[in-house]
Order: structure tokens, then sequence, then C-alpha cells
């Protein structure tokens, strides 16, 4: 058999079949591969562009870095519908299949207890983005458009537009630090994020939170309601609810945990 | 569970979770691509990839 080895996810053995459109990297169908009590789930993929000189020279292009995160999200999505997958970082490849049996058998306790605080878990995702400019602060902190008659009147009001918008900034991450308060009593374990570039998210304003929470299956409409509930407090700001994800965000033990 | 109206997954939100999250597994028996280089990918090479191909209306501000 030729080709490396894509590990997208380790999961306890889920009893179906994945379906059988379901391609993965590559273009390539997903399969199950057993090692005692877990499954990876594993995708042959070309030497030529997975092998470590090519995949370096890859995960730099753009249009190549979004395919392949596309198609495994592609696969873990589909296991998180038959089951709670342990997802890998994107990328992790293997020589064959006895390389993915031997990590399997190394990490096997810890696999098993990390998919045990996962099972029947999911991840949300909650945003809150400020759309706040030094124009939009001042115009509500003047509300007449008076030419300064004099230096002093000038500065003041220059003044009183900073201080307006230091206010601005100050409400939004004094709401964000609120919505993440509230949303972690109902979360069994939460991650901050760093705040997302605007020029990768194209979205508009300020990330002044990005935080994942892992919630039960069955109480995610719950945290849906509650998200949604709390995002009209706040004029002016932005929140935006991503998932369930699977629980990409929560399955870190990194190497040096293990 | 009820389904959650389901918009395509953007860009950003998905490597914040596939080159920040899942199991990191190194070793001999990987090929050896560290989390490190995926960390740097995103914040430099993306960035500057995306600034290439669309002229930043940010830039100005």
């Amino acid at each position: 058999m030729s080709g490396l080895r894509y590990v997208y996810a380790v999961c306890r053995p889920f009893g179906t079949t994945l379906p059988a459109q379901l391609t993965g990297v590559a273009g390539v169908p997903p399969k199950q591969l057993v090692h005692h009590g877990l499954v990876a789930v594993v995708g042959h993929v070309p030497e030529e562009d997975f092998a470590e000189e090519p995949l370096r020279a890859h995960l730099e292009d753009l249009d190549w870095l979004t395919a392949t995160a596309r198609a495994h999200q592609n696969v873990i999505d589909a296991l998180t519908v038959v089951t709670s997958p342990l997802p890998l970082r994107l990328a992790t490849v293997f020589r064959d299949d006895s390389g993915v049996r031997t990590m399997m058998e190394q990490r096997e306790e810890l696999f098993l207890r990390t998919l045990d605080r996962l099972e029947g878990r999911v991840e949300w995702g909650v945003k809150v983005y400020a759309d706040i400019t030094e124009s939009s602060a001042a115009q509500e902190a003047r509300p007449t458009d008076v030419k300064a008659a004099t230096g002093r009147d000038y500065l003041r009001q220059r003044r009183s537009r900073r201080r307006a918008h230091e206010e601005k900034w100050e409400h939004a991450e004094e709401f964000a630090r609120r919505l993440h308060e509230t949303l972690s009593g109902y979360a069994e374990d939460t991650r901050i994020h760093a705040p997302q570039n605007a020029a990768l998210s194209r979205a508009s304003g300020r990330n002044v939170l990005n935080a994942a929470y892992l919630v039960p299956r069955s109480e995610s409409e719950e945290f849906v309601e509650l998200v949604d509930r709390h995002k009209d407090d706040a004029p002016g700001l932005r929140v935006e609810l991503t998932g369930p994800w699977a629980a990409y965000s929560f399955s870190g033990f990194g190497e040096e945990d293990s | 569970m009820t389904v959650v109206e389901r918009r395509e997954v953007a860009l950003v939100d998905l490597l914040d979770r596939l080159l920040a999250g899942g199991v990191v597994i190194t070793g001999d028996l990987t090929l050896r691509i560290a989390d490190v280089d995926l960390v740097r990918i995103d914040l430099n090479a993306l960035i500057s990839s995306v600034n290439e191909q669309v002229p930043s209306p940010w830039r100005e501000l």
C-alpha cells in the first residue's frame, strides 16, 4: 500500500460505517483503523503532497490550506454526527498504518481518558465585536455640531470626544467579560482564543472576545438560547455564535502534558 | 437538539480550531510538522497572502 496516512481523529468504536460519499483531504474517502478499543479515522494521502517538504510548502499556500482545512472539517463533521471524536491537529501525517497503530498503542490510556471527558459534549464558539471609531463616539458625545469658538473650547471638545471613545471601549470590554462569565457558568470548560485579525475574518469591528465553550450536547439548546438572550443587551456590539463543533479546543493535551 | 441554522463555516473560525486546537502528536512516527510552524503560518503567511490578494480596506484608517 502506497501513500501516507492522514489521521483526522481518534474515537471509540462507533459501530457504523462512514457515509460512502464522504471524502476528506486529497479527495480520498476516510477509513476506520481499529486498534484495541480505539478507532483512528485515516485517509491515504499522496507523498508528493504530504511528505514533509511539500506539506510545509503547501501550508503557506492559502488556497491549499483552505481546501485542506475544509476537507478535514468535512470528515470531523461527519464523525460528530455519529460519535464524539477527539480531533487531531491539522496535517497529522504518518508513514503507514503500523505507525498509526503504534501511536494509538502508546497513548491509549490518555486517548481513552480524554474521550471519556468529551463524550456527549460539543464545542460552541462565541465572539463579540465592537464597532467603535473615534468619530462615532464623538457624534454621541457632541449632540449639536457647535464650532469651537476658542482654543479652549476646541480642547474641551477634543477631550470629551476622547473620553467618550474610551468609555465605549470600557463598556465593550465589560460586556464581553460579563458575557463570558455568564456563559462559563453553563459550560463544563472554556478556552479563550486570540482575537481574530480583521484582515482574515473580513468582519467589521474589533474582535473583543473569541471564546470556546464545552457544553453537553443535551444542554446545547439552552446554551444557544442563553447566547441569544444576551446578544441584544449591548447596542453597538455584535455577538456571533458558531457551532456545534467537535471539541477541537478541548482535546488538548499538548505532547508536553502527556 | 434542534438543528441550529448552519451557515458556511468561516475559514478563520476553522483555523482557530485546526491550527490551535486538536491533539498534537509529535514523534518519530509523524512527519515533523511542528505546531509552532502552524501557528506561525496562521499569523504571517496567511495575513500577508490575504493582503496581497485583497488590498486591505483597513489600511487607510
